[in-house]
């Protein structure tokens, strides 16, 4: 069964192309639009590797990280956090909530994959 | 999707974007002021930037990162929004517009198009104003090292915090011995006693030998997410060494990659054992049934050792397989678990809202029997949604809450599993199907044909043929390809439907594909079996209960209620012993869809038989589900009751005679 990876971004651009990268790479994509939508959706399903957005409207990414940290079921999956490279404050922030590692962006498909194939077990 | 099609959304998001940051700007301006109003449109402009970068938009990723950074300041207060202030962030965004409108149309605009709102913007970032974002600048390794096999020493000691954030030492020991050739060595010191053991504890570190020719910084990079969360010291050793190299020695510890997590209690077997393994108690089934045979006659001669022997064995035989069998059994869960995300994807796609209501997930069955359930899930799940439930309008209109609810739900019944999907929607459109299937040349009378019988017709296979379809019956695109996965592991599918208030797909399945506890009825000369789970009773009638009825062929009155009699000698036209139902024996047979009774010549025996596939080896046959091997090594086929019940309805009535 192909791997499960939860994709948490507002913007639809960043989405189509994060879950099109990874569906073309084997995995089963879904994708959420804010920490709210995306917190929802991780606790009706079971994903294998959560990525998401920083800056989001309704629950911003960290706060999305410290929830599903405090989920049984999200304590040992990996979350990876999509930064741009001038966010050294927010990818800090992101692995003192529990983040695994982060994608930088602008990513190409190819880095995004190289870097969820190294988190995932 | 291609690049082209992200970029047609990029920019058609971008027209939001930039909608959105003028449309705040002027609340802004016209005293709305609220901190969610300038965190909105920071987010705007960063997702302006970001996106900008993957299309090679140069010119918005520089002048979005600039406003970026003052609506950052703005919004962390370290800026006063003053009415000056507010004219320059308007103009910028106009000219943020301009630049995306230029990006879109491939256009270059002249380097001093954005000088002036440059300029304006400069003053309000920080001294020392921070430049353009840059690509991290990999710092490569020594030119003397490059290309040359060099051995570092690494000494790795995980932090507990690093296991917190999913981080996992395997995968990187795994990625760092992609660089080279490794010898590592777990370091099981700091091991406390098992009492004092805490779960989330880190008590092992790696001392790791890496021949490489990759750079230092490599090494790095491999440890990149982890590097605040361990010790990690990466020294160069010399060269020469690598030959014998010895890492701390290895004691008692075990050599082997060790993540030092809780111990596991179950191991990974290939499946492919297990069918062996499956194959061969049931081949030990077929023995046994042969070898409890041939004792019978001996046993009664003096062998009593032998009769409880052969009894013992039976036990066991049945415990054994059992056990097997419930090693290949898996919570259906597994097959339910993508569904929720499918309704949520589905739903908003067609914009209507769901409600799922999933129960018996925990309910067991065959790993294979799982494995093919998820495609037929999916298209009745989607279907479901997609035509079963109407749009909040019309469910409105017909006094339904407009909310549609999906219901889920697993379980156990008469040896078989049910997976039953109900939606709240209209339900089938009767009338469409019947036209449809006349049109086809499916039925000839859809009048006289119930509700019910027309209903089935969308899983004919001419009945999915052309592609509007979909919008005619409401369902049917491809209803024959579910029935067909469904069939292909011993399954029905039927629906029943209620004009208004919903339809009902119920899937029933065998628990497992290998085994079965069988009836061996015999008709004439002819021994054949019956699964046990089907069968209810059985009884020889008085001549008074059997009776003929116009339409409906025989029935039988079984404590007054009439229920179908099938005659096993004329549907499959095998000379019988007996005529007449009072003469031989009558089963009550349940399945699926009805109950009805089935006349033979005789019950022989109750015995688990080893489902061999009749498809496989001969060709499907309508009223049987698959062969067996009985204890005198002589052939026997599996009866199919709902297919039987089919059968017999065809034979019956030919107005129901479809070309199948």
């Amino acid at each position: 069964m192909s791997k499960t990876i939860l994709a948490v971004d507002d913007s639809k651009t960043m989405r189509d192309m994060v879950s099109f990268a990874l569906t073309e790479a084997g995995f089963s994509v879904t994708t959420a639009d804010d920490g709210v939508h995306g917190l929802k959706v991780a606790q009706e399903g079971i994903f294998d590797i959560i990525i998401t957005d920083i800056n989001m409207p309704n629950m911003d990414g960290i706060t999305l990280i410290t929830h599903l940290r405090a989920l049984a079921q999200y304590q040992s999956i990996p979350i990876l956090i999509l930064t741009t490279e001038s966010e050294q404050g927010k990818r800090d922030q992101g692995k003192n909530a529990g983040a695994t590692g982060w994608i930088v962006k602008p990513f190409n498909p190819e880095k995004l994959i190289q870097v969820v194939n190294k988190v995932a077990a | 999707m291609d690049m082209q099609s992200f970029r047609k959304t990029y920019f058609e998001e971008c027209q939001e974007r930039l909608q959105e940051i003028e449309t705040l700007l002027l609340s802004l301006e016209s005293g709305d002021y609220q901190d969610e109003h300038l965190h909105a449109i920071f987010r705007a402009v960063h997702s302006i930037k970001g996106g900008a970068g993957a299309f090679g938009c140069d010119h918005i990723v520089s002048f979005s990162h600039i406003l970026e950074t003052v609506f950052d300041r703005v919004r962390d207060h370290r800026l006063g929004l003053d009415p000056e202030l507010m004219d320059v962030l308007v103009d910028a965004a106009d000219i943020l517009s301009a630049i995306v409108a230029a990006a879109e149309q491939n256009q270059t605009l002249p380097e001093t198009f954005d000088a002036k709102a440059r300029g304006d913007l400069s003053r309000y970032m920080n001294e020392g104003a921070e430049a353009a974002p840059v690509a991290p600048s990999e710092t490569s390794c020594p030119e003397e090292t490059k290309g040359k096999a060099c051995t570092y020493t690494i000494v790795f000691k995980p932090h507990s915090r690093l296991y917190e954030k999913a981080n996992e030492p395997l995968l990187l020991l795994r990625e760092l011995g992609g660089l080279g050739t490794m010898t590592l060595s777990v370091n099981v010191d700091d091991l406390p006693d098992l009492s004092a053991m805490e779960a989330s504890g880190s008590y092992l570190s790696w001392t790791i030998l890496l021949n490489t020719t990759h750079p230092k910084d490599a090494i790095t990079e491999v440890f990149e997410f982890v590097l605040d969360d361990c010790d990690l010291t990466i020294t160069e050793t010399d060269s020469t060494v690598a030959g014998e190299m010895k890492p701390t020695p290895p004691s008692d510890a075990s050599p082997a990659i060790d993540t030092g997590e809780a111990k596991v209690s179950s191991i990974r077997v290939d499946l492919d054992k297990i069918d062996r393994l499956v194959n061969m108690v049931g081949e030990l089934v077929i023995t046994h049934a042969m070898l409890s045979q041939q004792a019978e006659k001996l046993a009664r001669d003096g062998y009593p050792h032998l009769a409880r022997g052969i009894e013992e064995l039976s036990t066991h035989t049945r415990e054994l397989q059992d056990h097997v069998m419930a090693i290949r059994a898996q919570p259906v869960k597994m097959a339910f678990a993508r569904i929720p995300r499918l309704v949520r994807d589905v739903s908003k796609d067609v914009n209507k809202h769901i409600k799922l209501v999933m129960t018996g997930e925990e309910t067991e069955v065959d790993k294979t029997v799982i494995e093919n359930l998820a495609d037929p899930l999916t298209h009745l799940i989607r279907n479901a949604i997609d035509h079963g439930i109407e749009d909040a309008q019309t469910r409105k209109a017909a006094g339904k809450p407009p909310e549609g609810t999906i219901t889920l739900s697993a379980g156990h019944r008469s040896g078989r599993i049910l997976i039953e999907i109900r939606d709240d929607g209209a339900g089938l459109n009767t009338k469409k199907i019947a036209e449809k299937a006349k049109e086809r040349g499916l039925i000839e009378n859809p009048e006289l044909m119930s509700a019910d019988e027309l209903h089935q017709l969308i899983f004919h296979p001419g009945f999915s043929t052309a592609e509007q379809i979909s919008n005619i019956s409401g369902r049917g695109v491809g209803m024959d390809v579910v029935k067909r996965n469904i069939q292909s592991i011993g399954g029905k599918v039927y629906v029943k439907s209620e004009a208004g208030v919903g339809a009902r797909f119920v899937l029933s399945l065998p628990l497992t594909l290998a085994v079965m506890d069988g009836m061996i009825v015999r008709v004439g000369t002819q021994k054949l079996i019956l699964p046990i789970s089907n069968i209810l009773e059985s009884l020889r009638p008085r001549r008074q209960d059997i009776s003929t009825i116009t339409e409906g062929g025989e029935v039988l009155d079984l404590r007054d209620h009439y229920i179908p009699l099938l005659r096993l000698n004329r549907l499959f036209n095998i000379p019988a012993r007996y005529d007449e139902p009072w003469q031989g024996l009558v089963l009550i047979v349940e399945s699926e869809q009805t109950t009805f009774a089935l006349f033979v010549d005789e019950l022989v025996g109750k015995q688990q038989v080893v489902i061999k596939s009749l498809e496989e080896n001969y060709d499907p046959v309508e009223g049987i589900s698959s062969a067996t091997i009985l204890g005198d090594g002589s052939v026997a086929l599996i009866l199919d009751p709902a297919s039987l019940y089919e059968l017999h309805n065809r034979q019956g009535d030919p107005s129901l005679a479809y070309a199948a």
